[in-house]
């Protein structure tokens, strides 16, 4: 084939998943970036230039700060929880606990429900006085409670469903990476005398750094991507509690139809996204791994 | 597998109850949409054994909500995905694995891109695009956007390069053109990443809810996610014992598949996280 072919064939090939892959990520997230310098169109009326007005608009809005440090917190309660559940279940179902196969099957199971059906059943779970916590709680003697109605339990709530779906998902990465991990390895520190606990954080702990980096890249983006339960459990309520980043730009793009003001904060969410990128490629730069 | 740091004696009594007591936890919540979704309402939170099985939620969810509507919605949705997905992806992949043009590297960066900055973060400019191009409120609308999918482009661009250049070049020998040679040699032999692929993008899609609230607005076009949460929140004095019924219904189809090929499911979720 002569370079002239190559060069055609290839750029052939990759034009319709290109085409597509402009016309729905790299167009919009340029159109976003534009648009967060126009004021939103109304009517017949296109947007005008207002420079750094939106972003001016956004410093100074309280919902936006909650809803970011709503996400953050978001983020810091459930990404190391279920990650650390996740090393736990894997280092469970890895090694020879009876029903082994059953308890796998048990962890991963929300991973394949959609987020929406997993919502709706933990709301139920939360219905005051009715719901099961509830008649758990009163049957050790506790006063009812509106977990999902009170502000300091709200997002609470939120996390515990985030991580009884995703630990799962997480705990197979770390399966399949425990059991890469050679018993050569195990049996030559056991003669050393290396104790179990040292074994894990000297030998496993390290080699399993690589997951450990996937694994938290994508907790991190699902905590940024994912607000499903969001709108199914408390729509960002009571009075903004539950509000996370992509649910504040949801309620503001389609329910005020401020898209100017959207795009804006969808500029910070893209930045947040960036930022994870930018930490992966240094991770990896500095060599998590020690294959 | 004995290992032997495997927990012994009193470790291991430790370890077997707590690992259980975390997966009662886990399966808690679904044992009660069980119970719940099979049992008169009067039931739904007495835990008595006698009580009376039923079928009514479940048939009374069904009759109060177009679920069939929804269930050719997201059949018809899952199976465009992931057919373009396919096709776009498996040629993209082999253009990045085995063709030398310029702006390769570039384009592939490019490519990688929407691993960060995926369709579920831009519903703003896709709405808007979906309504210059009036597709809005169509199920395309909600397939679009994810058919070129970086993630598959990676996972395949891989595998294609691990095939070794030899049967390649047999293939042309033989008087292959480069279609012909993806077609038998490289397909074939990538076999178990597309069935890996297709589970990931069909449960992916199959359960995906906000872009499809935001672009359908119709009985025609609603995915079961966004019938569900339709049918759940409009009718408050719907009871909950319904609600679960239908939480379970649409999810079945994909647990069922999930608890058969269970195997697989989870071989294909590992094999699609390892890069």
């Amino acid at each position: 084939m002569t370079r002239a072919t190559q060069w055609l064939y290839g750029w052939l090939m990759l034009l319709p998943a290109a085409a597509l892959l402009a016309l729905f990520t790299h167009y919009p997230a340029t159109a976003t970036l534009w648009h967060s310098f126009l004021s939103t169109p109304r009517g017949s009326r296109p947007g005008v230039w207002v420079g750094l007005d939106n972003y001016q608009q956004l410093i100074d809005d309280p919902i936006f700060w909650q809803a970011l440090a709503n996400n953050l917190w978001y983020a810091l309660g459930t990404i190391p929880l279920s990650i650390a559940l996740a090393l736990l279940m894997a280092a469970w179902v890895n090694g020879s606990v009876p029903g082994r196969g059953l308890l796998r099957l048990a962890y991963f199971t929300p991973t394949v429900l959609p987020m929406i059906a997993v919502a709706n059943i933990w709301l139920f779970f939360y219905t005051p006085e009715y719901g099961l916590v509830e008649k758990v709680l009163s049957a050790f003697g506790a006063s009812t409670h509106n977990w999902l109605g009170s502000k300091s339990t709200a997002l609470g709530c939120l996390m515990v469903v985030a991580v009884w779906k995703e630990a799962g998902f997480f705990m197979i990465f770390y399966l399949a990476a425990l059991q890469s991990i050679s018993p050569h390895l195990a049996e030559a520190a056991a003669i050393e005398g290396a104790s179990r606990w040292h074994f894990f954080r000297r030998v496993t702990f390290p080699l399993l750094m690589p997951t450990t980096l996937f694994v938290l890249v994508n907790a991190v983006i699902n905590a940024f991507r994912l607000v499903d339960h969001v709108v199914v459990m408390t729509r960002g309520g009571p009075d903004n509690a539950t509000s996370l980043l992509l649910y504040y730009i949801y309620e503001i793009g389609f329910r005020f139809w401020d898209s100017a003001y959207a795009a804006a904060l969808t500029m910070v969410l893209l930045a947040i996204l960036g930022l994870a990128a930018l930490a992966q490629f240094w991770f990896v730069e500095r060599k998590v791994h020690y294959q | 597998m004995t290992h032997v740091y495997a927990a012994r004696g009193g470790a291991r009594v430790v370890e077997t109850a707590g690992a259980w007591t975390l997966g009662l936890l886990w399966l808690l919540p679904l044992a009660y949409a069980f119970w719940t979704a099979f049992h008169p309402t009067e039931f739904s939170t007495r835990f008595v054994l006698t009580a009376p099985l039923t079928l009514d939620n479940f048939a009374k969810a069904w009759a109060a909500a177009p679920f069939a509507r929804y269930f050719v919605n997201t059949v018809l949705l899952v199976t465009m995905v992931l057919g373009a997905q396919l096709v776009l992806v498996t040629l993209a992949a082999y253009a990045f694995a085995r063709f030398a043009f310029p702006g390769r590297g570039i384009l592939f960066a490019l490519v990688l891109v929407q691993l960060m900055v995926m369709p579920d973060v831009l519903i703003v400019e896709n709405y808007r695009t979906m309504t210059l191009l009036g597709l809005k409120d169509t199920i395309l609308a909600i397939g679009l956007p994810y058919m070129a999918s970086a993630f598959g482009i990676f996972l395949l661009r891989q595998t294609f390069k691990g095939v070794p250049r030899e049967l390649d070049e047999a293939a042309r020998v033989e008087g292959c053109g480069p279609l012909a040679v993806l077609w038998k040699v490289y397909v074939p032999l990538a076999r178990p990443v597309y069935l890996a692929y297709a589970l990931v993008s069909v449960s992916y899609h199959w359960n995906n809810f906000l872009w499809p609230l935001i672009i359908t607005n119709s009985v025609e076009s609603r995915p079961l996610t966004v019938g569900l949460q339709v049918f759940s929140a409009t009718d408050q004095g719907i009871d909950w014992s319904i609600i679960t019924a239908a939480t379970l219904l649409t999810t079945a189809p994909l647990l069922i598949a999930f608890l058969l090929f269970q195997r697989q499911f989870v071989q294909s979720f590992m094999r699609a996280g390892i890069r």
